[in-house]
């Protein structure tokens, strides 16, 4: 019996080689064809000669969480074929390049093997040595394009739109889409048995990565000042930013409405960010764990003092330098309780693009509105792979929320100025921005303490007094952070899971599993710390809560049972941190351990 | 001591152009020990903005850690300050500058700060040409913490804590900036108003990184005999590359200078640094000739004050950057929001 429209296909590539163009294009022309695509860059912290993967789940049914067992293997990397070959289910296919044989010792009864001369054809076609590595990866996807009834209409556009600006090249990829296409079809019984089949399964969706969303969102939050340092995997954060900067964001006469600056470390970029917004401008960094460990110092000197700062940190494998290109979510107590003292910080998880160019928004908000360090949690599979998502929007009655500031009319008008005066007894006090007015408003901001009046004190009353309105603050920002997601299931259930950012691919995923075997499970989505009453509501309305996260140590529960008082018992963890995307299977079998065998 | 500072003013006082008088610019009684090298600068601050005309609040003051960074308390109440942490004013004051690059950037900072702990940040605000005034109070030891030597402590100095340094080479600041590229450098003496206030004037008139190198001896750890950071040491051995006069744009020239000893630098403004009885051999525009002069000093063991160099055409962080002539923390959403057609048009790109 055919599959259609539900598949996992991996290529196994070397990278440096071009190979991730070719497979964009046939990750973008399976979206095209109106099939749910959910494609993953699993690569090295290398830039040439070691082994990439780039691994394309399509579901008809819309679940775009990563899942084990690959149907279609393209293996054309030498170092890592019998890895490849291994990797393959039962029953599954294994595309290679068929210009040298392959050797007895890779071949395996139970799969299938299509070789495909893809450096032959190359050489014969081409004459430029890089044309002839990079035609290989076209004429691999034109194979493709028959073995899974690919539309080549459609590939064929967007090899149109991708060099409209070096329309040259286009003749080229045609022929190499059609060499492989030919190659297959004359060799092979095409279609397969996993083929594709045009659907409307995207509706108006978009294929986006989370970071050029996230870099789209501070745009659209109205960021002028965007400092950062390079790392894995946040980098294309600041891409994005600028990208798009570019576009949106030049004067008429070639000025920038922005300030993109390149920071010599991460020390320096997140104190740029704390010098902008002390000084009227939004601004934000995005790192990565290792970069927040080194901004550590003064996130708590903006936390201390009051100033907004915006922070996305696109979480990858730790500690230390761990593994800087895999994905985890191993820096939720890292980052919400940043720097020495009492510190906490408001924090927001986005688990769609779409989610990160809102939340970005958001968080440029929050950080004005509560003068304190708001951080975007983010991680590299969100980051760094493209997410079919809904359209960004943005509603064009919404204000920037610049918090409590005293303009130079506001200083004439008020009796007196102190500068952490808990004037409105919310926990958040007015500013001033230097240069506001000649005699008023002018404070001395420092990381030491300090009465309600910026003078510096060592009054053991007067800290407390501080340190106490700071939690009034966090207390107020429970009311103003995004509401958790909750969904429940079809029948009442004491059971119920909780999980954050990415896993929610998988656990949605799991959850309609479970239900398919009469499992019920009520789940709860956290998007932000502080939590709220939801939260609260939720883990005391179940007997059993799964807390399901991609770290080892249950970060997140570790953080409801701190804030919440939350039952340790009562809240069991669920964990993957291999530094790949978290499964529905692995959720299920992890969960499956402490349910009770099912009659 | 005094506690308290009175608030009453004598109506008859001098008022600058801007209709403040000199106490107004005036800060928080100092906390330092009394006859410290810091507070004489933070005096000649005062002056030099009292003079200039500067309205305190178009100017922003930021500070890393120390004894030196304390003194932003001290001067300029009517100012925005900012006492970041130690090593790092750099990164704040060009986050700062970037928000609202109307203002006036004066940093201070100190040996152990600058040199120390905050070497990264210092040297790429210079790399960027970051348009601010920064200073560093030298002492050549970590005055609140008690004395140790620091990195601008030269060899064969004598400390009341640390003994003799026979281990390790100073920093040259001003040479280390002056091989960074930086735009404007000059090294002083808090014993020497008369070069520091026209050089600071100088300084926060500059459209660049404007670096001093400011000697400020520390009474109670390092003003012993032997120790190369002393008030008498300095004296003794300071030796200057020429006199300054700062003149601003709207004042003409009234003092003769002798032909040939001395040359006059326009800066972008329209103002002028006067620079008279000049060193042999030396232009202070020409970077090459700064950094041998220097070399020389170091040779004859004398400590080089004055302007050392300057350069005329410098073009600040935001000219390099070409961002808004408008302050980025004035845009308001119509300036900064795309509003959702463009996004429509995004949308379609990721389709």
């Amino acid at each position: 019996m055919d599959i259609i429209n539900d598949m996992v296909v991996r290529f196994a590539n070397v990278n440096g080689t071009g190979s991730a163009s070719a497979n964009n294009m046939f990750a973008k022309t399976i979206f095209r064809m109106g099939i749910p695509v959910s494609p993953k860059n699993i690569f090295p912290s290398n830039i040439q000669g070691l082994p990439t993967w780039y691994e394309v789940r399509i579901n008809k049914d819309g679940y775009l969480g990563r899942r084990t067992g690959i149907d279609l293997l393209v293996g054309v990397n030498p170092q890592s074929l019998k890895k490849d070959i291994a990797s393959v289910k039962s029953g599954g296919y294994f595309v290679y390049d068929s210009t040298r044989k392959l050797h007895a010792e890779f071949i395996r009864e139970d799969i299938n093997y299509i070789g495909i001369p893809m450096m032959k054809l190359s050489m014969e076609h081409y004459q430029v040595p890089r044309l002839q590595q990079l035609f290989k990866n076209i004429i691999y996807v034109g194979a493709l394009v028959a073995l899974l009834d690919i539309e080549m209409k459609v590939i064929k556009n967007i090899v149109d739109e991708q060099f409209a600006k070096k329309p040259k090249l286009i003749p080229n990829n045609y022929k190499a889409l059609d060499l492989g296409y030919d190659f297959a079809k004359a060799n092979y019984e095409c279609p397969l048995k996993y083929r594709l089949e045009r659907m409307d399964g995207v509706g108006d969706s978009i294929l986006i990565e989370g970071n050029e969303a996230t870099g789209l969102g501070a745009i659209y939050g109205g960021a002028t000042v965007m400092a950062w340092y390079p790392i894995t995997p946040s980098t294309s954060v600041a891409k994005g930013f600028e990208t798009h900067c570019k576009k949106l964001r030049v004067d008429a006469d070639g000025r920038k409405n922005y300030a993109f600056v390149q920071a010599e470390d991460e020390l320096a970029a997140m104190g740029m960010v704390i010098g902008a917004t002390w000084n009227g401008s939004r601004a934000f960094t995005a790192t990565s764990g290792p970069g927040v460990s080194l901004m550590s110092e003064f996130i708590g000197l903006a936390y201390f003092a009051e100033i907004p700062v915006t922070l996305v940190n696109v979480q990858r494998g730790g500690p230390s330098t761990g593994m800087p290109t895999r994905t985890q979510q191993p820096d939720i107590i890292s980052t919400i309780y940043a720097s020495h003292g009492d510190t906490k910080h408001i924090s927001l998880f986005p688990s769609t693009p779409t989610e990160c160019f809102e939340m970005m928004a958001d968080c440029l908000d929050l950080a004005d509105r509560f003068q304190t360090p708001v951080m975007m949690i983010s991680d590299l599979d969100l980051g760094m792979n493209s997410h079919m998502c809904p359209p960004l929007k943005w509603d064009d009655t919404r204000k920037y929320d610049r918090g409590k500031v005293y303009d130079a009319e506001d200083l004439e008008r008020i009796k007196e100025f102190g500068r952490y005066l808990d004037v409105d007894d919310d926990g958040i006090c007015y500013r001033t921005i230097p240069g506001t007015h000649p005699t008023k408003g002018s404070f001395f901001t420092r990381g030491t303490s300090r009465d309600e009046y910026a003078k510096y004190t060592e009054d053991g009353d007067t800290y407390v007094r501080v340190v106490n309105r700071l939690l009034k603050k966090w207390e107020t920002a429970k009311s103003y952070v995004p509401i958790p997601e909750v969904t429940e299931a079809k029948e009442k259930t004491d059971m119920g899971i909780i999980f954050f950012g990415t896993t929610r691919y998988s656990a949605l995923e799991a959850m309609d599993l479970f239900e398919k075997e009469g499992i019920y499970l009520d789940a709860l989505r956290i998007k932000a710390v502080p939590f709220n009453q939801t939260v609260e509501d939720f883990i005391n309305s179940h007997e059993q809560i799964f807390v399901i996260e991609q770290n080892r140590d249950g970060q997140m529960r570790s953080v409801l049972m701190n804030e919440l008082d939350a039952d340790p018992k009562k809240l069991t963890a669920i964990l993957n941190y291999d530094g790949m995307p978290i499964t529905a299977a692995t959720i299920m079998e992890r969960i499956g351990q402490h349910l009770p065998a099912l009659v | 001591m005094t506690y308290i500072k009175p608030t009453f003013r004598h109506p008859g006082l001098k008022k600058n152009k801007v209709g403040y008088v000199r106490a107004d610019y005036e800060g928080a009684i100092s906390t330092l020990c009394a006859g410290c090298g810091h507070d004489s600068i933070s005096g000649a601050i005062v002056q030099a903005c009292f003079e200039m005309s500067v309205e305190p609040h178009r100017l922003a003051k930021l500070s890393g850690i120390g004894c030196s960074s304390k003194t932003p308390t001290y001067f300029l109440s009517n100012s925005h300050g900012f006492n970041s942490v130690h090593g790092r004013m750099p990164s704040v004051t060009t986050g700062a500058n970037m928000a609202n690059r109307d203002l006036i950037y004066l940093g201070v900072s100190g040996d152990g700060d600058t040199a120390s702990i905050g070497m990264g940040q210092f040297v790429h605000a210079v790399r960027r040409n970051l348009n601010m005034a920064y200073i560093v109070m030298n002492n050549g030891c970590y005055g609140l913490t008690k004395g140790q030597d620091s990195a601008t402590t030269d060899f064969g100095s004598i400390s009341k804590s640390s003994g003799l340094n026979d281990s390790f080479q100073a920093i040259d600041l001003v040479g280390m900036a002056l091989e960074l590229g930086a735009t404007f450098v000059g090294r002083s003496f808090s014993g020497d108003k008369d070069q520091l206030v026209p050089m600071i004037k100088a300084a926060m008139s500059h459209p660049g990184f404007a670096f001093i190198d400011c000697i400020s001896p520390c009474v109670t750890f390092n003003n012993n005999k032997g120790s190369t950071k002393s008030y008498q040491f300095v004296r003794d051995h300071q030796e200057a590359t020429s006199t300054i006069d700062f003149v601003p744009h709207e004042e003409e020239i009234t003092v003769d200078y002798e032909a040939g000893t001395s040359t006059s630098v326009a800066l972008h403004d329209g103002s002028k640094i006067h620079l008279d009885k000049l060193s042999p051999n030396w232009d202070p525009t020409d970077r090459y000739s700064a950094v041998m002069r220097l070399q020389e000093a170091k040779l004859t063991g004398d400590i080089l004050t004055g302007l050392l160099y300057i350069d005329p055409k410098s073009r600040g962080l935001h000219d390099l950057m070409k961002t808004s002539k408008r302050p980025l923390n004035s845009l308001q959403e119509e300036d900064l929001c795309p509003g959702s057609a463009a996004l429509e048009g995004i949308n379609a790109g990721f389709r």
